[in-house]
């Protein structure tokens, strides 16, 4: 397959995701989607990649994993801590920075 | 044979994406991430990125989600009701109507963002995005393997590689200090506060034992 089908299906994840981020207010659901953004990248940089001929692309997304991860370890401690305090699961009533 | 895959792999990868959009219980989600992310693996495969490949079913797919599992089951899995209770019981946040137009809007402007990308992706005009790629040798050391990517990351990219681990100790310190357990309100202010005057001046200043004129030993 010619490397356009593969450029297609990263964005077609990458608006998805997108999607998911506007729209979803459960915030794990939200980080979810950040994650579907984010592969949606990885898809291109690894198709590029390949295109090229040329490491540097995946060397890009394994930095973009790692990445990934350390925002999930964040996010998912800013969650438990969330419902620690007893607010509200929902990012639409935690529009406040006041605890 | 390799379109076929290829085409099986980008169902799963795009309706594991749909299920994460659109599963309203977040266990459902977690589960379609996986889905999705193991088919992202086959593409991987397929764009002779082997070893990013493994990495990301066994580091993704394997840690990240187990992560999310269990957070979900200790937080609950109810999908958005608990602020939908919320919303009933006090009755100041939007109305229905409202929720679902501007989840619409949302829908609208995803749509309009993906044809954006698709257009300029697709119709630059690119030769090279025709092609297949550069060409490629098999081999021990041949593009993509666990031996390549090792000398660039060892080689070339060592800085990036070091600041990627420094990244990861520090996000794992912030995670455990955010999710500590804390004792509960006010217990910050609870706590015994010891300013360097405290330590110059003689044991018990300022106490009852002091006040009464008693001064234990």
């Amino acid at each position: 397959m010619s490397i356009a089908w593969y450029l297609a299906v990263s964005a077609i994840v990458f608006s998805l995701g997108a999607i998911g981020v506007i729209t979803r207010r459960n915030p794990l659901v939200v980080l979810l989607c950040l994650e579907l953004m984010l592969n949606g990248a990885n898809l291109a940089l690894i198709a590029f990649s390949r295109m090229w001929g040329n490491g540097d692309g995946q060397i890009l997304a394994l930095v973009v994993m790692t990445v990934a991860a350390c925002e999930v370890c964040i996010g998912l401690g800013m969650i438990v801590a969330i419902y620690r305090r007893q607010l509200p699961i929902d990012v639409d009533e935690l529009r406040e920075l006041q605890g | 044979m390799s379109s076929i895959l290829f085409f099986l792999a980008a169902i799963g990868v795009i309706s594991g994406a749909v299920g994460v959009v659109v599963l309203r219980n977040p266990f459902y989600c977690v589960l379609a991430l996986v889905a999705h992310l193991v088919s992202l693996a086959v593409l991987f495969l397929l764009l002779r990125a082997e070893f990013v490949a493994a990495v990301q079913v066994v580091v993704y797919a394997g840690a990240v989600m187990v992560l999310y599992v269990f957070v979900v089951a200790y937080v609950g899995g109810e999908s958005e009701s608990i602020g939908e209770r919320l919303r009933g019981a006090t009755g100041s946040s939007p109305a229905g109507p409202v929720a679902s137009g501007l989840r619409l809007g949302g829908a609208i402007l995803g749509v309009a963002l993906s044809i954006e990308l698709l257009i300029a992706l697709l119709g630059t005009g690119l030769e090279a995005i025709e092609g297949h790629g550069a060409g490629y040798s098999p081999g021990p050391q041949a593009f993509g393997t666990p031996a390549y990517i090792g000398k660039l990351l060892l080689t070339r990219f060592l800085l990036a590689f070091e600041i990627a681990s420094f990244l990861l100790l520090i996000a794992a310190v912030g995670g455990v200090v955010l999710a500590r357990r804390r004792g509960g309100l006010g217990e910050e202010d609870d706590r015994d506060v010891i300013t360097p005057l405290d330590l110059l001046l003689p044991a018990n200043t300022g106490t009852t034992a002091e006040g009464v004129g008693r001064h234990p030993s």
